[in-house]
């Protein structure tokens, strides 16, 4: 059987392999983060439309902020928050290109809101990728604007307390109010069959901007298992059980 | 074909964008220099030249845009005014450190905070040290008059690629909202696509299978490179500073006294530099039309055959620091200026001269 | 009658040993080795092999990339 098994590892049988629009550099990111995954997801989106010629990222600021090592196309590093910003005149000053952000909850959500809200509101023909895990992962585990109540940061040690900390922020469905946005989703990469579904919806948000149809919003509730303090199997488990109730999975809008 | 105008300073702006084949404007409205969206707005360039023009929603988004744009190697401009660029400081940051050209213009009011909306030249130091984080400086243009104003504007972009480096046109109040004859030059054409993938090639225009991936960026973790980065960038400074210096001087051969001002504070000194002249003074004006690079060396050098120098702006006083750093000691250098909005007269400025230089002896 | 066989190949440099891979396989596959790579991380392994069907969740749910999968059809008597 071990023959058999071995046997089997030539080019016809191949089924499975990491897309040439991912470089062969080692992610920085943190044993089962949830980063590495929408990266290969949305790197093997680009190179089955076979756009990696025409394809323009932004990246953000926040762990993600060196995703230019690992997707081979041509990338655009912006301050916090102004991704947003940044898209919009790429995209009109390049309508032949497709334009997309790649922002966590802080960038998009805290420091960027004005920029995204009113990108999407403008209906700019671009596509928001935004990462969701309720913490400020890169500095170190501070509270995040989408910081679920009574989860415990560096910054909230004893729990998000609302009268103290505010609310958690529900952007996404509030994106999903603005005549600008053509088709807003939640998806998730903690199973195989969610990474199969968040594909299928990064692929449909640049569809919709190959059809001109405005702004795209596709939110990975992701985990963060560092910034949790969980092991990556228990950073899922827990954000199955606390993320999913406040952050339901599922299309918001699709125009 | 050139054509006659007359008009505004901000209107000059708009039009002169325009025909010098400008790619996109970026802007958020603010007094006293909305009249460039406005006059972009009515002229409609994106259905005849194809340049883009968005009101943002604010100046922080605004300057970002610029990032954005300039990084797709596009010709690309805001204008705002004093608290409105400092908005954008942390975006003009970033574009320097991503070396990437743009053209941001500043017509100036009083501050400091919410100040007035009347004309002032108090952010000189922010236009010329820096403004933002980091080591990195603007190449910064005066235009004194509505001409320069129109003419500035290639210019700046022109220096901007040149050095990948962001370039400001430095303005006040008074020149963006008063009105003056101005020859606008033809309409140019703007740069196509493939012509930018070629001229800059550092552009991201599409990862080409035939190229590694261009990417525009500021950040560098590895101190060793990010040294690198900086020295890089500091040598773009110093060439400016030997190539691109630019200025005028007025009767300044037999001058024993000189007047050194910029933009509106440079017509008033040359009013006032006429009347000591007609009392029997030899008052020359030195009118720098960069203010970074400033011409250093040439103050110097003036000041060999000089007793004094008066540096005349509309503000507390600060390009007389840049002026007392270019005599080193040598000569007497006074500052005379009016803040919170006020422009001074030509007989204040020619006064102050003679009070704390000529009487002052 | 007919059987879908599997194999999988970890890049055993790259993998950070998170066990994404070793949860999501179906047919409890893989492992992580007593052995550790050059940054000390006690990679994914096929413990299992003859129960691989090549259904490819492993390298779906792997952040990192380093997993290549390979499936046969193979009759069996």
């Amino acid at each position: 059987m071990a023959e058999v098994i071995n046997d089997i590892k030539r080019s016809e049988n191949l089924v499975y392999a990491k897309t040439k629009v991912l470089t062969d550099n080692v992610m920085h990111y943190c044993p089962g983060c949830s980063h590495g995954v929408v990266h290969k997801v949305l790197a093997e989106v680009i190179d089955e439309m076979g756009i990696q010629e025409v394809t323009l990222g932004v990246a953000p600021v926040g762990c993600a902020v060196l995703i230019y090592n690992y997707i081979d196309i041509d990338w655009q590093e912006a301050a916090h928050g102004r991704a947003p910003a940044l898209a919009t005149a790429m995209k009109r000053l390049r309508p032949d290109r497709y334009v997309f952000t790649y922002q966590g909850d802080g960038d998009l959500a805290a420091i960027g809101t004005a920029e995204t809200i009113h990108a999407c509101n403008r209906g700019e023909n671009i596509v928001i990728i935004f990462i969701n895990n309720g913490i400020y992962g890169m500095t170190g585990g501070q509270m995040a604007p989408t910081t679920l109540e009574g989860m415990k940061t560096a910054t909230c040690p004893y729990g998000r307390e609302p009268s103290h900390d505010g609310n958690p922020l529900k952007i996404t469905e509030l994106l999903a109010q603005l005549p600008g946005t053509a088709y807003v989703t939640r998806q998730s990469v903690h199973t195989a069959a969610a990474v199969r579904k968040t594909k299928k919806a990064i692929r449909k948000a640049f569809e919709k901007q190959k059809e001109n149809k405005g702004t795209s919003v596709v939110e990975i509730v992701s985990t963060c298992n560092s910034g949790w303090k969980l092991t990556p199997v228990e950073a899922n488990k827990w954000m199955e059980e606390n993320m999913f109730p406040f952050y339901p999975l599922g299309d918001m809008k699709d125009e | 074909m050139s054509e006659l105008r007359l008009m505004k300073g901000n209107e000059a702006i708009a039009e002169a964008a325009i025909r010098c084949g400008a790619d996109g404007y970026f802007g958020y409205p603010i007094t006293p220099q909305s009249e460039v969206m406005e006059t972009l707005m009515a002229l409609k360039p994106w259905e005849t030249t194809g340049m883009v023009v968005l009101q943002a929603e604010s100046e922080v988004a605004a300057i970002n845009m610029l990032y954005g744009g300039a990084g797709c190697g596009k010709r690309v401009m805001t204008s705002s005014s004093s608290p409105g660029i400092s908005l954008m400081q942390e975006g003009i940051s970033y574009l320097a450190g991503a070396e990437l050209p743009c053209l941001v213009v500043n017509v100036v009011r009083g501050g400091p905070g919410l100040g007035t909306i009347q004309p002032s030249q108090s952010d000189y130091f922010q236009s010329v040290k820096g403004g933002g984080h980091g080591d990195y400086k603007l190449i910064v243009l005066a235009p004194s008059s509505v001409q320069e104003m129109a003419d500035f504007v290639e210019l700046a972009f022109d220096l901007a690629f040149k050095y990948r480096n962001p370039a400001m046109i430095l303005a006040d109040g008074m020149i963006g909202q008063m009105m003056e004859k101005v020859e606008l030059k033809p309409q140019k054409k703007r740069w196509t696509n493939e012509e930018i993938e070629k001229m800059h090639p550092w552009a991201t225009t599409g990862k080409k299978n035939s190229r590694e991936r261009n990417i525009i960026t500021s950040v560098e973790l590895d101190s060793e490179k990010h040294e690198q980065a900086n020295i890089r960038i500091q040598k773009k400074y110093k060439e400016l500073q030997e190539k691109e210096v630019r200025y005028e001087a007025i009767d300044t051969e037999d001058a024993e006294y000189l007047l050194v001002a910029y933009g509106s504070s440079a017509r008033i000194s040359l009013a006032a530099k006429e009347l000591l002249r007609k009392k029997g003074h030899k008052v020359g004006l030195l009118r720098p039309i960069t203010l970074f690079p400033f011409p250093t060396k040439q103050i110097r050098e003036l000041a060999e055959g000089l007793k004094g120098i008066l540096s005349v702006e509309m503000s507390a006083g600060q390009m007389v620091e840049d002026v007392r750093l270019a005599v080193e000691g040598k000569i007497k250098v006074e500052h005379f200026g009016r803040m919170g909005g006020v422009v001074p007269t030509p007989e204040e400025v020619a006064d102050a001269l003679e009070q704390k230089l000529i009487g002052g002896q | 009658m007919a059987k879908m066989i599997g194999s999988i190949e970890v890049d055993t440099e790259k993998c950070k040993g998170c066990s994404l891979c070793v949860v999501a396989c179906p047919t409890d596959v893989i492992a992580l080795s007593d052995k550790v790579n050059g940054k000390g991380y006690n990679y994914a392994y096929m413990s299992n092999p003859e129960a691989c069907t090549g259904c490819t969740n492993c390298a779906l749910v792997c952040p990192d990339s380093c997993i290549t999968v390979y499936r046969q059809k193979v009759e069996v008597v």
